[in-house]
């Protein structure tokens, strides 16, 4: 009987320590791998690039806060997308709901900057943030629960019309006159900026850390992330023990919509303190890997957004300090992805290679 | 399958040993060995034409002045442009400029923490009201190269009236624009004026993409304009697309930024381009010696700032070089002004008086008289252009 070289099969329940060990080697096999593109390519030492890849988020208590800023962002998105994603919903309109959630916030500061005290502007913007935000979360998921449209398709498509309406309102608010950009607003008065708190950083990732513990505590202990997970597991069984799944599906984004909104308010009233077409800047898909990477845990989220934030930090710092194209270091980050979320499919399944016995025995 | 693994948690150690090694000898020495270090910002990369002549331009200098420089790509014109000038201040560029008009806020935010350094930004118009000792705008007459190019492009249009390919009323250019912005107006207007100073029936037309740089949109915006009987094309936008477009439509092209002959040999006349190597010197030895930099700075073609490319003679007129040299030497003697206000009439009428809206407060409040001694004086009051005047023979299609 001829055995091929080798077969897959299912693994069971790993032990944690196992598993890790998988994930560690893996980013190391990545880390080789690199050093050897790195030195084929470039002929750069690649110790020196890891060296850069660290320097570009620990080099200075700038870059650190900057890290930990970007990383506060990445996770409130990540944190927006998973609710839904526990539930099977599959919401890639992160990028829409931040924007429109940024747009609000924005159109709060042009029109009733100076109109309203300053509390109350910062108190509307939050609002209205969070209600723009679950408006586009929202109607995806009404169209899921009534009709059974494809959210995927749906919530992507969102993005593209939140896109237009940023880029129409850049035009409608515009200055200078016909420069397509609004510029930063209230640049004198600072009004509706968010305020700061020891410095300009610590305000978005105070606000993050307690989003992230309420998602968690939400996810884990509340009658609603119960429910979530029920839905999750099986519509059916859901709808036998009497959870109304419509209900679940639109509260579920609205919620993941409004905090979206929040992120998209943390970019326009704490740190941009403008909007154009690429505030939201790709987050809101890179929020689908931090959120499957970690497995839809809020807590491991911290660690996968640490990971693609400092990957994304140190890409800039080599294609600064080497010269190289921004491409190169985007090469980088791709295999450092690849093995990563390769090495899920080693921690799933086995590989069972032919008894060297049988080899000779042919 | 133990001893891999233990095979490889060992040399997971000599890894992190390796990495924990080299991390001191790189961070004190192989970085910050020259005195002087010019930080520069730009919005994308090379792949830009636009930021691609930033970055050559950068290059050469930082060379030609033996100083330290970091290159900054595809900062995008929003906080990312602070942090990043914070971060260049941090690492001891005394000098640090941004490519971008977005760019501009931010800068001024960093320059307004960082007083002991030098921030300079091309295209800005705040620095006049701003009036930081360390912020300061530049920009160049490219308006005096637009022109030329227009003398180029009305040469052709006489050569195809000439030999019988098209009526001297069907002597139609088109130019994909960016934005309506007065940069782009006064761009198009200045290389409308120079076509029409050699063949006086020339019109045009003018379709915006509403961005900088999109290959898509410039490619279907010249598509839009041959179909439209535009039998010449320029643009103001950063990609290749309308170069290409023409290239594939066999119309002849206008290009800005640089030469495309490369990629357009059959179609390719001749382009318009700013230098920005003589205003990086300026700014490095201003910065090096602590001499005070211009708060705008507009580069000439006297300071070799504005120049031509080579004439493609395969897709040129004849006597193209000799039209465009004699214009230029015109334009150096203050013979002849682009915007002169007898070449051009708004709604029929010759304009007497003007007011423009030099001071960007975002009041859009007009309150500079910018038409004196027969002509509009562009890139005097500040060095990013003002001319935002909608003239006779040009026609906007997305108005």
């Amino acid at each position: 009987m001829h055995e091929p070289l080798f077969h897959i099969s299912k693994r069971g329940a790993l032990p944690w320590y196992r598993a890790w060990l998988i994930r560690g080697l893996a980013l190391l096999a990545a880390l080789v791998l690199c050093a050897v593109v790195t030195t084929l390519l470039t002929g750069i030492n690649p110790l020196q690039v890891y060296v850069t890849i660290f320097k570009g988020s620990f080099a200075s208590s700038r870059r650190f806060w900057d890290m930990l800023q970007r990383l506060s962002i990445l996770l409130c998105v990540s944190l927006a997308v998973t609710p839904a994603f526990r539930m099977r919903f599959w919401n890639i309109g992160g990028e829409g709901q931040v924007l429109v959630g940024g747009l609000a916030s924005a159109a709060c500061m042009i029109l009733l900057g100076g109109k309203v005290p300053d509390a109350g502007l910062i108190a509307l913007m939050t609002v209205s943030a969070m209600v723009a935000g679950a408006i586009w979360g929202g109607i995806p998921a009404v169209f899921k629960a009534r009709w059974g449209t494809n959210e995927t398709l749906f919530t992507l498509m969102m993005n593209y019309v939140a896109i237009q309406l940023v880029r129409y309102f850049s035009v409608v608010w515009e200055s200078p006159k016909g420069s397509g950009s609004i510029g930063v607003i209230n640049p004198s008065t600072h009004w509706g900026w968010l305020p700061e708190i020891g410095n300009a950083y610590f305000l978005k990732v105070l606000v993050v850390a307690l989003l992230t513990i309420g998602v968690y505590i939400y996810l884990n202990y509340s009658k609603h992330g119960y429910e979530i997970a029920v839905v999750g597991e099986s519509e059916r069984t859901a709808r036998y023990v009497g959870i109304k799944v419509e209900k679940v599906i639109i509260r579920t984004m609205l919620l993941s919509g409004a905090l979206c909104g929040i992120a998209g308010l943390l970019l326009v009233g704490g740190t941009d303190h403008t909007i154009t077409d690429t505030t939201a800047g790709g987050r809101g898909f890179t929020a689908v890997m931090v959120s499957w990477l970690a497995k839809f845990n809020p807590v491991w989220m911290i660690l996968t957004s640490f990971l693609l934030v400092f990957l994304g930090k140190g890409a800039e710092q080599i294609s600064s300090q080497f010269q190289l194209n921004q491409s190169f270091s985007d090469i980088l980050t791709g295999i450092i992805l690849f093995f990563i979320i390769g090495s899920e499919f080693f921690i799933n399944y086995q590989i069972n290679f032919r008894k060297s016995g049988d080899k000779e025995g042919k | 399958m133990k001893k891999i693994t233990a095979l490889l948690l060992v040399m997971v150690m000599v890894f992190a040993l390796c990495a924990c090694g080299s991390d001191k000898p790189a961070n004190g020495g192989s970085e910050d060995t020259a005195d002087f270090k010019v930080g520069f910002i730009f919005l994308h990369d090379e792949n830009s034409t636009y930021d691609k002549n930033f970055m050559d331009a950068a290059k050469a200098a930082c060379e030609a002045k033996g100083v330290a420089y970091e290159l900054r790509t595809n900062i995008p014109e929003g906080q990312e442009c602070y942090e990043t000038a914070a971060d260049l201040a941090d690492g001891g560029c005394s000098l640090i400029f941004a490519d971008s008009f977005g760019h501009e806020d931010f800068m001024i935010q960093a320059a307004k923490e960082f007083t002991d350094v030098q921030f300079c930004h091309a295209t800005g118009t705040k620095a006049h009201t701003e009036k930081l000792d360390n912020y300061h705008n530049a920009f160049a007459s490219i308006y005096e190269g637009r022109f030329l190019a227009g003398v180029a492009a009305g040469m052709k249009l006489n050569e195809m009236i000439e030999n019988g390919d098209i009526t001297a009323e069907q002597a139609k250019m088109g130019y994909v624009g960016a934005f309506p912005y007065a940069e782009v107006k006064s761009g198009y207007t200045s290389f409308y004026l120079g076509a029409k100073s050699v063949c006086p029936t020339v019109t045009m037309d003018v379709t915006f993409t509403n961005s900088w740089y999109d290959q898509t949109l410039e490619n279907e915006a010249a598509n839009k304009l041959i179909e439209n009987d535009c039998v010449l094309i320029s643009q103001h936008a950063d990609s290749m697309g309308a170069p290409s477009a023409c290239e594939q439509a066999g119309v002849p092209n206008v290009s800005y930024n640089g030469s495309t002959i490369a990629a357009c040999p059959n179609t390719f006349i001749v382009s318009s381009r700013i230098n920005w190597e003589p205003y990086f010197e300026y700014i490095i030895d201003c910065a090096m010696n602590g001499k005070a930099i211009d708060t705008d700075w507009t580069g000439t073609i006297a300071t070799g700032s504005v120049e031509l490319t080579e004439v493609n003679e395969a897709v040129a007129a004849e006597g193209t070089q000799e039209a465009i040299d004699a214009a230029k030497a015109k334009l150096e003697s203050g013979e002849i002004h682009v915007f002169d206000t007898a070449s051009f009439t708004v709604k029929g009428e010759t304009l007497t008086s003007y007011l423009a809206d030099v001071d960007d407060m975002g009041d859009f409040q007009p309150e500079t008289e910018v038409i004196k001694d027969g002509y509009f004086h562009e890139s005097e009051f500040r060095s990013a252009p003002y001319f935002d005047i909608d003239i006779d023979g040009i026609t906007n299609l997305d108005a």
